[in-house]
């Protein structure tokens, strides 16, 4: 059973502005990471196919092409899991 | 650091063997270098840590813990970094003193009459960064200095930014502690520099315990208790085993950045700054911070885009292999003074080129049709 373990690396907290959280994805898992949510997020706008920003579940997000995403405004640890576990899984 | 740990690797002041002779020699000739190279008056001027954050803290909490009491009042500039504003909040609370933040201007600069009109016979330090490391604004530190010892305080720099970057002259100055960091220098991590005036290393406590730092611990079996007396400057400061690798491969950073002449370093970053300033100004969507004199500053440019957080901007360059810092820069209350929110930053050293902020600059203008 694939779990967001699998696809993520880590995730930082950003400083500065409202809070962030940085997830870096597995470099060996980071373009099936960005696949799967492609598949399930919606893309609004995607700049020289290096970042594209999507919105899933009324939560817009940015993905980079390097396996990076930065999520803006989420309450907490346990809500960016959420959010991740249903893109990713 | 090959060469150490495979020819010369053991603990210093510890052992008669050959390698340890071999290994304390290389590390007492790397603290005279960089004696050397900040024109110290002595080698036991020299105390290494493991960067500027130690070197502050040691200041704080060896010589602050004992000197600063209620009603004393230290001074601190708004542009510091964190780690020149936190250990003197920490330590206010345990002993009840005032700290006192000087005002920045608009544009990044020390408001010096503010700076020096907070002084008073109750200032027993000011502490104070050379360069901003979110501006690159250069501080006039001689100035501030010379004001704090008419005043009777001491000086303290963190020269984290300025070190590396120019000549820096501890006599000159006439500072009494200057801080700064070996990564920052071409060096490794885990390896920093305090200095300090002699006659005030001498009359400071040990800041850790432990081997190395003490000349004797002596077992009273009438009293049941130890008398301890402490080393020698500057070892009185190093308890356990050092970052002697450390040490020595700052020593050779140094050498590197002598042998191409600090003058020479501070020559090339302005004009790479000049250059990457007025490139980013073509870009419409790029707002800079800091002074629109470049004299005033060196090779750090603060920036924000249009519509993009820092981070954004951040992660957008890293896809193409530039990096950049993005958030506070552990300086958040300068950020407070410029109104930003987090700002992006990029800087510049001796090994990037013109062709590296064209390729900057390209990227930024790509970055703008976000």
């Amino acid at each position: 059973m694939p779990t967001v373990e699998d696809y993520v690396a880590r995730i930082e907290e950003t400083c500065g502005e409202e809070k962030s959280a940085i997830v870096t994805f597995k470099y060996d898992k980071k373009d099936e990471a960005i696949a799967r949510i492609s598949k399930k997020a919606t893309l609004k706008s995607s700049i020289s196919g290096i970042i594209s920003e999507f919105v899933f579940q009324d939560i817009s997000f940015r993905v980079f092409s390097s396996g990076k995403a930065i999520f803006k405004g989420i309450k907490n640890k346990e809500a960016l899991h959420e959010i991740l576990s249903a893109l990713l899984l | 650091m090959r060469n150490f740990y495979e020819n010369h690797n053991a603990n210093v002041h510890r052992a008669v063997h050959t390698l340890s002779q071999e290994a304390t020699e290389m590390y007492e000739n790397a603290r005279e270098k960089i004696a050397r190279f900040i024109n110290a008056k002595d080698s036991a001027e020299i105390v290494f840590v493991r960067g500027t954050t130690e070197a502050i803290n040691l200041v704080a909490y060896s010589w602050g813990l004992r000197n600063l009491k209620n009603g004393d009042e230290v001074l601190v500039s708004l542009m510091e970094h964190h780690s020149n504003i936190v250990p003197w909040e920490i330590l206010s609370k345990i002993n009840g003193f005032i700290i006192k933040y000087a005002k920045v201007n608009n544009d990044g600069t020390l408001n010096y009459e503010d700076f020096e009109s907070k002084f008073s016979r109750k200032t027993k330090i000011a502490c104070l960064s050379h360069v901003s490391n979110v501006s690159g604004v250069i501080n006039d530190v001689k100035r501030i200095a010379k004001v704090a010892h008419e005043h009777g305080a001491l000086m303290l720099v963190d020269g984290a930014q300025s070190v590396p970057h120019m000549t820096v002259d501890v006599q000159d100055l006439d500072v009494d502690f200057l801080a700064f960091s070996g990564h920052k220098m071409l060096g490794p991590t885990g390896i920093g520099v305090l200095y300090g005036k002699k006659e005030l290393l001498e009359k400071m406590a040990p800041f850790q315990g432990g081997g190395e730092m003490i000349k004797e611990v002596s077992f009273s079996q009438g009293q049941d208790q130890c008398s301890i007396s402490w080393n020698a400057l500057p070892w009185k400061f190093e308890a356990g085993t050092p970052n002697i690798c450390g040490g020595i491969a700052l020593m050779e950073a140094v050498k590197y950045l002598e042998s191409i002449g600090m003058a020479e370093v501070l020559k090339h970053e302005k004009v790479l700054t000049e250059y990457a300033v007025k490139r980013m100004q073509e870009c419409s969507k790029v707002t800079l911070y800091g002074p629109s004199d470049l004299s005033l500053k060196c090779g750090i440019i603060p920036f924000n885009v249009e519509g993009l957080s820092s981070h954004d901007v951040a992660l957008f360059c890293d896809n193409y292999g530039i990096m950049i810092r993005s958030g506070f820069h552990c300086a958040q209350p300068l950020h407070q003074v410029f109104k930003l929110q987090s700002s992006a930053r990029a800087s510049l050293y001796i090994y990037n080129t013109r062709e590296e902020i064209d390729r900057f600059v390209e990227v930024l203008k790509e970055i703008e049709q976000v």
